[in-house]
């Protein structure tokens, strides 16, 4: 019954509109055809609506995703580039008799276990006897690849290497993500790492520009360290101090600095830890200050080779050496003071640049203020230059 | 020595199936719609109306449809590794500098081989390596 007089309706208002063309013109001002048209777009809104309210979620899922995929095929690209220009350098420099091509690729899987941390207790020694593993396997893995390459050369493979393989992980953990999220279309899984893709990509293109640097041996933005302790340890006596690290002792406002980085020019940070703890034990703790010189991340707004001075060990990494360095300094009571030049991300894994290589003066101005201002004349600091020293001599 | 250059790596050339499929559908959308509209004002030019508005949703399409394409193209172009200039100073201790382009070998404090233009008999030595980055940081206003 209810049909009928709905159909009745319809022919009534299909008529009626048909017999007064003149009032849906002076209504929508579109013409005969104009009301239809309204008529078509007021539907499709109101579909659009119901489409919104039901899978609007969706939409935005696939928005994300799409965005993912954009950066998984960028990061892609970046990550063969890597390999292939590790394995260009590997060729170049070292000489091989046979394709390094599969050793490298085993080498980019390559991972590290940490220790158990269920009992803490001596867990820094444990973490810097895998660390040291580690590194000795991954230089043995490069001495094989590249037989004809000297130690400096070496460290800079090694150096080029490990930056293909963070670009390999950050490929395969973000390829991870995106295919988990398509799987399970759970927009939680693909908002994870929607989120940080921004800054996620931002790294992996910071360690793209690095492979050339390193495999060149340029200096990048982690060595200010090492150049301020460079510049200042110039043309003095060197020794070697445990690990990979090298001292001078150099005359300062009256002072006696001992003078520490990483040895260079290869690619390499050494371990500032055990050559902090044995200066200071050589001079059984009579050291009045120490001071760390380091490149520290900046906020957005700071300017990059801003200086910036302050109190504890400006050291990065796993922790290891500010550990050993907080251990000997507490034992002993030696006030620590820290120098930093400011940088990003990019920068510091990239060529240096002007601006942080302009840094070194005022780096060296505020290093003496503070010997000046905090110690006696005839008092024994230690100065450390923490970072890479590739590209960076003595 | 070889030099370092200013070189990119050559981007791929691929662009999304998904994309592309997408942008075609909606190429032959907004034909089809130009071509309606088309037929509308031939068939009553009297009444403008209706082909203009199929006429606009055909243009518009199509216009978005090629900017998507557009800009695509740019993201696949964008895809490459840039490297840096980098550039070394080179000192000698009579103060005579010389900034050259970076060679492969060359390191900070390395005594090189090359004399002094103005004092023969010196040696000369890199002080610095560095690239310097032309575009300036966007501040915000703030």
């Amino acid at each position: 019954m209810s049909l009928i007089s709905g159909s009745n309706a319809i022919t009534q208002f299909l008529s009626l509109a048909a017999a007064q063309p003149t009032i849906a013109k002076n209504q929508f001002g579109l013409g005969g055809s104009g009301d239809a048209i309204t008529q078509i777009l007021s539907l499709l809104t109101y579909v659009f609506f119901i489409v919104l309210i039901f899978y609007g979620q969706r939409i935005q899922m696939y928005v994300m995703i799409r965005e993912v995929e954009n950066s998984l095929h960028k990061l892609r690209f970046i990550k063969d580039e890597g390999r292939k220009n590790a394995i260009e350098a590997i060729k170049e420099i070292g000489k091989p008799t046979t394709d390094p091509s599969a050793r490298v690729d085993r080498y980019l899987e390559y991972f590290t276990i940490g220790p158990q941390g269920m009992d803490p207790a001596g867990i820094v020694y444990k973490l810097d006897h895998i660390l040291d593993v580690r590194d000795t396997r991954l230089k043995d893995e490069v001495k094989l690849m590249a037989p004809a390459s000297d130690e400096i050369q070496v460290n800079n493979l090694e150096n080029t290497l490990e930056a293909a393989m963070a670009l390999n992980y950050i490929y395969k953990v973000v390829r991870h993500f995106y295919i988990q999220g398509k799987k399970t279309l759970s927009l939680y899984i693909i908002m994870q790492i929607q989120m940080i893709l921004p800054m996620v990509m931002k790294e992996a293109e910071a360690y793209a520009s690095a492979l050339k640097a390193f495999a060149y041996g340029q200096p990048i933005g982690d060595g200010a360290g090492p150049l301020v302790a460079a510049k200042l340890m110039h043309g003095y006596e060197i020794r070697k101090l445990p690990k990979d690290c090298v001292m001078a002792t150099v005359q300062i406002e009256g002072r006696s600095a001992l003078i520490i980085k990483a040895e260079g020019p290869g690619g390499n940070v050494g371990k500032p830890g055990d050559a902090v703890e044995a200066v200071i034990e050589e001079n059984e703790g009579k050291i009045a200050m120490v001071i760390m010189v380091d490149a520290g991340l900046k906020l957005e707004g700071e300017k990059v080779g801003e200086v910036s001075e302050g109190i504890g060990a400006a050291i990065g990494g796993p922790g290891v050496d500010q550990y050993k360095i907080e251990e000997k300094l507490t034992k002993y009571h030696i006030p620590i003071n820290a120098v930093i030049v400011k940088e990003d991300i990019g920068d510091a894994v990239s060529p240096m640049r002007k601006e942080i290589n302009d840094a070194v003066d005022p780096v060296i101005e505020r290093v003496k203020n503070v010997i000046l201002e905090r110690t006696k004349e005839g008092d024994k600091v230690i100065i450390v230059g923490v970072g890479n020293s590739i590209g960076v001599g003595q | 020595m070889e030099k370092n250059h200013n070189q990119t790596s050559p981007a791929t050339k691929k662009i999304s199936t998904y994309l592309t499929m997408i942008i075609l559908i909606v190429v032959v959308l907004s034909i089809v719609s130009i071509i309606l509209a088309a037929n509308a004002y031939l068939t009553s030019p009297s009444d403008v109306a209706p082909a203009a508005f199929l006429a606009v949703i055909g243009f518009v399409a199509l216009a978005m449809s090629m900017f998507t394409l557009y800009q695509s193209r740019r993201q696949v172009a964008q895809m490459k590794i840039e490297v840096p200039k980098v550039m070394t100073t080179v000192e000698c201790k009579c103060g005579s500098k010389n900034v050259r382009e970076f060679q492969r070998g060359d390191y900070v404090y390395k005594d090189l081989d090359v004399l002094c233009q103005k004092c023969p008999n010196t040696r000369q030595m890199i002080t610095a390596i560095y690239k310097e980055v032309k575009e300036k940081e966007k501040t915000y206003g703030v």
